[in-house]
């Protein structure tokens, strides 16, 4: 028999996500960002989720629809204010979503933590400002650092470009940011992907993510764009 | 405290004049981050008898201007999620990468907005105290690179100085900054007050002086 992760539809890959669940979202803006999983899930009616992601999602699509749906009780991110963000400052604004704040690279290297069991570094970023609060110093050749612990999640949410049947994943350009770290730091990563092809047809020299960190694939060939389907006024569901 | 009516300012110099001394103070070779809005405006600067290679942290090293209209790619954006183009010589990395050039000291400049500037290079630039919280890279830009530089106006929307004894805003880093380009002056951060590197030729030390909340030197 041989390996092959790929699942025949939404309803599959979707099939063990809980509520309460913990689920990394790829992405930075909209590159990268897996619109079609996230759909899966507002459809799947998925609730009481923390999400862990660099944004907070833009318009009523994607993220920002899954927050629309008040699908999410709590956003880890660096950057929570976008130009095009809709649902998450309506619900933070009267209180109703949770918010932790977390510098970009602190945010990436704690996922990159722990996708490599370690369970916390000390750095000097945040030293001395307000998000160093409550943090354990400590003095390294004369310099202050805070200890930061890695950040795991049930769940990964991935989009790529490119898989074969082992979870090989290519990605396009700066739609790569997240999503390889996160593959790494979640217990099970769900990946969108927009062309799948014979395992011989990815050179193993080009596999960024390789298939050891991918639990299920699908495949998505025309995924939405997000920049046009809010300028078109897409709203999901 | 220092507050200044802001029809009796003078005029300094404009944000491409700061935008060109920057550019004229990054060495060949230098690998830098420019933050989102005027320090953009120092790629446009650099003469030719350089290479810079610019860093953009969503894992682009080698960033290029933005492409024409029929080129845009939206996988390929820089920090601002704005198209950009990458340029020959160009990489793409996961965002632990890109921050361990941040935060591994790989980066030789990054050049930032500011709100407060404190006398001892304590940057305030990410929150007013209101609003939505947001960071960003800011963070990890202060911390991790070898030279920060600011690009500011010297003084606020409503006259008040942005160099000042102490911040009054949440930091971004304590002791962090290098070098101030305001449109009155480049200074630098040193152990006794802000230290002038060039005056803007229509101001004096004196006026300078009134219009910072902290000690300036020749």
């Amino acid at each position: 028999m041989q390996i092959n992760k790929i699942k025949k539809d939404m309803t599959e890959i979707l099939s063990n996500v809980f509520d309460g669940a913990t689920i990394m979202v790829g992405g930075f803006g909209e590159a990268g960002s897996p619109i079609e999983l996230l759909h899966g899930l507002i459809d799947k009616g998925t609730k009481d989720l923390t999400i862990i992601a660099n944004n907070s999602g833009n318009g009523r699509v994607g993220l920002g629809a899954l927050i629309g749906q008040r699908q999410v009780k709590k956003v880890i991110c660096s950057f929570a204010r976008s130009a095009k963000g809709v649902t998450f400052p309506e619900l933070y604004n009267k209180g109703e979503i949770e918010l932790e704040v977390v510098p970009q690279g602190t945010l990436a290297e704690r996922i990159r933590a722990a996708g490599s069991g370690i369970p916390g570094f000390y750095t000097a970023t945040g030293v001395g400002t307000p998000l160093a609060e409550g943090k354990e110093e400590k003095i390294f050749n004369g310099k202050k650092y805070i200890l930061e612990e890695a950040l795991k999640a049930d769940f990964a949410f991935v989009k790529a470009e490119t898989a074969d049947r082992y979870g090989n994943l290519t990605y396009n350009k700066t739609a790569r940011n997240f999503n390889p770290i996160m593959c790494m730091a979640a217990d099970t990563s769900l990946v969108q992907v927009k062309n799948i092809l014979e395992p011989n047809e990815i050179n193993p020299e080009h596999v960024i993510t390789p298939g050891i960190f991918v639990q299920s694939l699908i495949n998505i060939e025309n995924p939405i764009i997000e920049t046009n389907a809010i300028e078109e006024g897409m709203t999901y569901p | 405290m220092i507050n200044i009516n802001t029809n009796d300012l003078i005029k300094g110099w404009d944000r491409n004049t700061i935008a060109s001394k920057i550019a004229n103070d990054l060495p060949h070779s230098s690998y830098v981050n420019l933050g989102i809005g005027m320090p953009e405006l120092v790629s446009q600067y650099i003469k030719e008898d350089r290479e810079i290679i610019y860093h953009s942290e969503n894992g682009l090293l080698g960033m290029g201007p933005s492409p024409n209209e029929n080129e845009i790619d939206l996988d390929l954006i820089n920090a601002g999620k704005k198209p950009v183009s990458v340029l020959p010589g160009g990489s793409f990395c996961h965002h632990a990468d890109s921050f361990s050039m941040i935060r591994g000291g790989h980066i030789d400049y990054c050049v930032l907005g500011a709100m407060e500037i404190s006398v001892t290079g304590d940057l305030a630039n990410w929150s007013t105290g209101k609003g939505i919280p947001a960071v960003g890279g800011a963070m990890d830009l202060v911390a991790g690179a070898k030279n920060v530089f600011v690009m500011t106006q010297h003084l606020t929307k409503d006259g008040k100085p942005k160099l000042v004894q102490k911040c009054t805003l949440p930091l971004t880093g304590a002791a962090v900054v290098s070098r101030i380009y305001s449109d009155y002056a480049v200074l630098d951060i040193t152990d006794t007050g802000f230290k002038v590197i060039q005056l803007n030729e229509d101001i004096t030390i004196e006026y300078l002086q009134s219009v910072t909340d902290g000690n300036i030197y020749q």
